[in-house]
């Protein structure tokens, strides 16, 4: 949760090939999402045209000037209506070429968008869990969220202004080139500073955009620090340390802020004031020379307006490119995910596992997560049908690991595992979920009612309904909680199972596992203290559960593993010692030390 | 009917509450304010200027030059007055913009700042009651949501000098023609108005939208372990399909108000300007008027409509700005924390006493200390013992004053708490929690932390918590980075830590709440005894452990808010709910607490 919180500073380091480049991100963009690229053409004709018909004024003042009322004519109000009416009409249908244009691009980006979002988080749920560890999910939450709706605000405004921009200012060119070319390049001789000044305040507000994006992730870690320590920061009175601390952050944030002020306030009046001296320059140029290159005075006037034209997108564009390099940021990132490759391939159909117990071996297992180093270095070993086994070792030395890849949340990266004699990777998905179950340590629950979570528990065929919800607490055990609950089986469970204690939470998730009624139940024991009466209920549920089963448990306490029928020692992702508690006590080995720290809280009792 | 009656009320009191907020900012930062709406007004009066010298340029300049020619100076006055006065303009911009900018960021500074010192100032229950991610909210998307809305500020008051200035040139040029601007330009501003009031709930609709795809995203992705345990994958993805489909659904919806209006912005004026052409030939052969004035009028039209949408951006945003500043708000006014004495007593010299003299407690409805009296000698050494909720996390927090009781009196050395200067009870106390938090920052300077102490006794403080050892293998050793983006320790070594933070200090009252349960039972059993033996201080431990329950001079059973028994642990084994909870100690919760090995 507070690592969401922050600005996503880590880039991924590996940017997949195909993704370097603007112009690589926006082909292969565009080739993901096909909804973009139907009717596009259509789309861009719309606005074009409707861009274009802005230079419609200036035309039609330059008409009414010169051919209704100039010269030593008798004005032709006539036909100055006429042009005024064939104007107007022209104006309406642009605005209706531009609604439609708008309306087109917003429902085909809205779609392109959400098939996107929906593909890359179905991507990120199909990846294998060596692709899952605890900092990237904050980042894949950012990917389907933040980095999506960058794109989005893109795709609608600055992807297309970039189109209407450039042909608005090509098409005042050109028209300022059947006027006079002459006057056509002494506008652009006289604007092309702009460009230098553009591209210089360009990059200053780059490099200043991104040093206030580092000061406001710094001034957020100095609150959630201050927030997070809020009883120490109180219990040892360092009010100062963190006033100053926090302060002094937010002080360089706001100057940050300022610095990119200073350039951001001068794009939009630079464009305009080197319109001015567009402007200037054409009267001048236009009035000691027009005569001569045959230029009327109608004209003259549209060559202005058609100036103060171009001033408009020339700015508007230099404010766009920031936003573009941040769009296209995000969709790179967005793209890189479809890009990490699925971790497990299904078998289909697969062999189905038989009824009843089943044994597991595992022969020569390897296995480490992307871009880490070895979790397990050459497991070999073979769990009896119906045995109640525990492994343990020291935090870290991949027995956590070794349970995920027994329920194949991951594949080892070498040799295999087999399950009631086959090899796990040909074993159907459907077979495969009903005859294994994983318990993880943190019991997490979805936001919905205890039922909901428990019927959860059985998927494909045969639902569970209330009578197999109810079945699955009674049988561990637990139904006397259930009804000590306001709403019992009925309550709410929160976020994540927030509402609940950790305790609470484990027994849904046991319920949730019983339901199942696998043939290997597999559990990492939980780690989070709770009151010993919780505690007793849980070690009930859990024996119950595990009756009649397969049972390997990742244990974190030496009394579960003094109950097992084996105890499997793990340290630093190898099988170091294995065989009965008692037997491994005798050995003096990994096993004796681990044993002797348990027995230092209870010595001076027994 | 009269639902829409009151749904306009509604809007009008967010925007009258909206307009307050706005005026109680700039009264705080009015300098910044004040110089941003002169170069607004700046701006709008060069604006107007600027199509009148365009007009006067057409007649007096292009229109002779093309007849019989322009004298020089004439062509290089009106050059230069063009070019000046929109350099005027465009310098008017820079100052609206920058100041603008200023006045915001300055107030999202203030803003931030007093929410950090409420978040200060505010008792612990409050952080306690709140998720971290709540309050890092407030202080970041709060505080920008309640600001964001100053930028456009300054431009939009201004654009009322703008139409002003435009309406009296129109008149003074030729009233007939103003007419046509007085037609368009309530027209935009109804239009405005009309695109606020239909684009808004649709903008709230995608807001929510976003939100709910956010916390589906949330959820899934990180209870992705279970989903792919369960087999859940396709229900999960069809779950966030729908909300993505909603989210759709409305930004089209908002997308295509967005394209029945923003086009109209520029059509609209742009049909002022050819009527103005078609009347203004009219007059214009009547001789009404000249091309300059027509021209002036078409520029001014041309240049209206953009300040025009201003009003519009303003109140797009106050209905956010109006929800982000009451949310801050609620944070503002949370009754503070205790009282504070002025001039502190001080504490004697030497390890402190405590004594409880009928201390009650309770969180809010929840009574968690009843009627709690008991005394702890000076340089005693006591282990506090009772079931989950029995209050001992409450009494150490109080011990420290980290809350007052709400009834009864603690007293320090025989000086009741409240009297003690603050300043001099954080030296003279310290409390270490199970929950041990690191700062990103240095060991040495964890340890230390403010406290003044010198580099030895740093060393030393680690040493006493036997955390010397580990500290000197990590790759800096004492100046290793620790915390969120430093080096990770294991929850034992940062208990350690933790532990020398509060020994550094030199405490003549040291409290443990449950501070070594992540250590190595037999290592916690070394660290108690050196702290009791050779620490000059009062003890007070919290434990689970039977091991170091058992070294305290005396243990005190704690249950059902009051002191149940007390004495030494074999004594109180006698005692039958003291032996029942701690023989569950090492049966349940006791054992889970060794992490195996560490």
């Amino acid at each position: 949760m507070m690592r969401s919180m922050r600005p996503a500073s880590a880039e991924d380091p590996e940017v997949s090939p195909g993704l370097d480049g603007a112009w690589n991100v926006l082909r292969r963009g565009l080739a993901e999402s096909p909804e973009l690229r139907s009717g596009m053409l259509y789309t861009i004709a719309l606005a074009v045209v409707s861009t274009i018909g802005s230079l419609a004024l200036p035309v039609l003042i330059q008409q009414v000037l010169d051919r209704g009322l100039g010269g030593n004519q008798e004005p032709r109000l006539g036909f100055v209506l006429w042009v005024c009416a064939l104007t107007a009409v022209v104006t309406g249908a642009i605005y209706f070429a531009g609604r439609a244009a708008f309306a087109r691009l917003t429902t085909s980006s809205e779609r392109a968008l959400r098939t996107l979002r929906v593909r890359v988080f179905a991507h990120i749920h199909s990846l294998s869990i060596a692709e899952q560890t605890e900092q990237k999910r904050g980042v894949y939450v950012a990917r389907v969220t933040a980095d999506v709706d960058t794109l989005s605000h893109f795709l609608e405004w600055s992807g297309v202004s970039w189109i209407t921009g450039s042909v608005l200012i090509v098409g005042t060119f050109a028209l300022m080139a059947v006027y006079s070319w002459q006057l056509m390049l002494i506008v652009l001789v006289s604007i092309a500073p702009l460009a230098l000044i553009l591209r210089l305040l360009q990059v200053n507000l780059l490099s200043s955009y991104d040093l206030v994006r580092t000061r406001v992730g710094q001034t957020l870690s100095e609150i959630s620090e201050s927030v997070m320590g809020a009883d120490v920061v109180r219990a040892y009175g360092l009010d100062e340390r963190i006033d100053r601390r926090l302060k002094g952050a937010i002080d360089r944030q706001y100057r940050a802020q300022m610095r990119a002020m200073k350039f951001q306030a001068m794009v939009f009046p630079s464009g305009n004031f080197f319109g001015a001296v567009a402007m200037g320059a054409v009267v001048l140029v236009g009035v000691l020379f027009g005569p001569s290159w045959g230029l009327s005075s109608g004209r003259l006037v549209a060559f202005m307006f058609l100036v103060n034209l171009l001033t408009f997108p020339l700015a508007e564009m230099a404010e766009n490119f920031d936003q573009t390099q941040t769009a296209i940021a995000g969709w790179r990132k967005v793209l890189a995910v479809l890009d990490i490759p699925r971790g497990l391939e299904e078998p289909s159909p697969g062999v189905i596992l038989p009824e009843g117990e089943l044994s597991i071996e595992a022969r020569g297992v390897e296995f480490s997560y992307t871009g880490g180093l070895p979790v397990l270095r050459g497991i070999d070993l073979d769990v009896a049908a119906g045995a109640h086994v525990a492994i343990v070792g020291e935090t870290g030395c991949g027995k956590t690991t070794f349970a995920k890849l027994l329920s194949r949340l991951a594949d080892p990266t070498s040799g295999q595992i087999l399950v009631g004699g086959v090899d796990l990777t040909e074993v159907a998905p459907e077979a495969r979920r009903r005859a294994i179950r994983m318990v993880p340590q943190d019991g997490f629950l979805f936001d919905g009612t205890i039922r909901a979570n428990v019927a959860y528990g059985r998927s494909g065929a045969g639902r569970a309904d209330l009578a197999d919800v109810e079945a699955a607490f009674r049988e561990l055990g637990l139904e006397d909680w259930l009804e000590w609950l306001p709403q019992g089986i009925d309550t709410r469970v929160g976020q994540r199972g927030e509402d609940l204690s950790a305790g609470e939470a484990q027994m849904v998730a046991l319920a949730r596992a019983q339901i199942a009624e696998p043939s290997i139940l597999i559990l990492d024991e939980a780690t989070s203290a709770v009151d010993p009466e919780t505690e007793r209920a849980l070690s009930e549920a859990l024996r119950r559960l595990s009756e009649g089963r397969t049972t390997v448990t990742i244990a974190h306490r030496l009394s579960t593993a003094e109950a097992a029928d084996w105890v499997f020692v793990f340290d630093q992702g190898r099988l170091v010692e294995q065989g009965c508690h008692a037997d491994l006590l005798s050995l003096g080995g990994r096993y004796t030390d681990l044993y002797e720290s348990w027995l230092g809280n209870t010595q001076l009792h027994a | 009917m009269r639902a829409e009656v009151r749904k306009n009320e509604e809007q009008r009191s967010v925007f009258g509450r909206g307009i307050r907020i706005i005026v109680s900012y700039v009264r705080m930062h009015p300098l910044p304010f004040t110089i941003s709406l002169v170069g607004g007004v700046l701006y709008s009066a060069a604006t107007v200027a600027s199509t009148i010298i365009l007009g006067r340029v057409t007649d007096e300049i292009i229109y002779p030059a093309f007849r019989s020619g322009v004298n020089t100076r004439t062509l290089w006055g009106g050059v230069a007055a063009l070019v000046c006065v929109v350099a005027v303009r465009a310098g008017a911009i820079v100052l609206r913009r920058y100041f603008a900018g200023m006045t915001s960021y300055r107030m999202q500074a203030s803003l931030r700042t007093r929410v950090i010192e409420r978040y200060r100032d505010l008792p612990l229950a409050f952080h306690r009651s709140r998720p971290a991610g709540e309050l890092l909210a407030h202080a970041e998307a709060d505080v920008q949501a309640a600001t964001d809305v100053l930028n456009p500020v300054p431009f939009s008051v201004t654009v009322i000098f703008l139409v002003l200035f435009a309406v009296i040139s129109l008149i003074l040029t030729d009233p007939l023609l103003a007419s046509v601007g007085l037609v368009i330009l309530p027209l935009l501003g109804l239009l405005n108005r009309f695109y606020g009031r239909t684009v808004e709930p649709a903008a709230t609709a995608a807001q929510q939208a976003i939100g709910e795809v956010s916390a589906i995203a949330h959820e899934s992705i990180d209870g992705a372990l279970v989903v792919k345990t369960l087999g859940r994958e396709d229900s999960e993805v069809s779950r966030f399909d729908q909300r993505a489909a909603v989210l759709e659904q409305e930004r089209v919806r908002m997308g295509r108000l967005r394209a029945a209006f923003e086009p109209a912005f520029e059509t609209v004026p742009n049909l002022g300007i050819i009527a103005l052409l078609a009347m203004g030939a009219w007059r214009l052969s009547t001789g009404a008027v000249t091309v300059g004035t027509l021209v002036q009028l078409v520029s001014l039209f041309q240049l209206l409509a953009f300040p025009m949408r201003m009003i519009g951006f303003v109140l797009a945003l106050i209905p956010r700005a109006v929800v982000g500043r009451e949310r801050l708000q609620g944070i503002f006014v949370e009754p503070s924390s205790m009282s504070t004495p002025e001039q502190g007593a001080d504490l004697p010299s030497g390890p402190v006493g405590v004594s409880l003299r009928s201390v009650a407690f309770s969180y809010g409805e929840h009574r968690v200390l009843n009627d709690l009296s008991f005394e702890v000698a000076a340089d005693e050494s006591v282990a506090l013992v009772g079931p989950t909720g029995a209050g001992k996390s409450t009494l150490a927090e109080l011990l420290v004053r980290l809350a007052d009781p709400d009834k009864g009196t603690i007293l320090l050395g025989g000086i009741d708490l409240r009297q003690i200067a603050p300043g001099h009870l954080r030296q003279s106390a310290a409390v270490v929690f199970q929950r041990s938090f690191m700062f990103a920052t240095s060991v040495k300077d964890n340890i230390a932390l403010d406290s003044g102490a010198s580099e030895e006794e740093v060393v030393d403080a680690a040493r006493r918590a036997q955390a010397d050892d580990f500290i000197r293998v990590l790759p800096q050793g004492y100046d290793t980075v620790v915390g969120e983006r430093g080096v990770t320790l294991s929850g034992g070594q940062r208990q350690r830590i933790a532990l020398a933070r509060a020994l550094a200090r030199k405490p003549r009252l040291l409290i443990l709440d449950d501070a070594t349960s992540a250590v190595d039972p037999t290592v916690e059993a070394a660290i108690l005894n050196r702290l009791r033996a050779e620490l000059n201080t009062t003890l007070i431990v919290i434990a689970y452990r039977v091991s170091a329950i058992a070294l305290a001079d005396r243990v005190l059973f704690l249950e059902g808010g009051r002191i149940q028994a007390s004495g030494k642990h074999g004594e109180l084994m006698s005692f039958a709910p003291y032996e029942a909870m701690v023989r569950a100690y090492e049966l349940g919760a006791g054992a889970s607490r060794v992490r195996a090995g560490r």
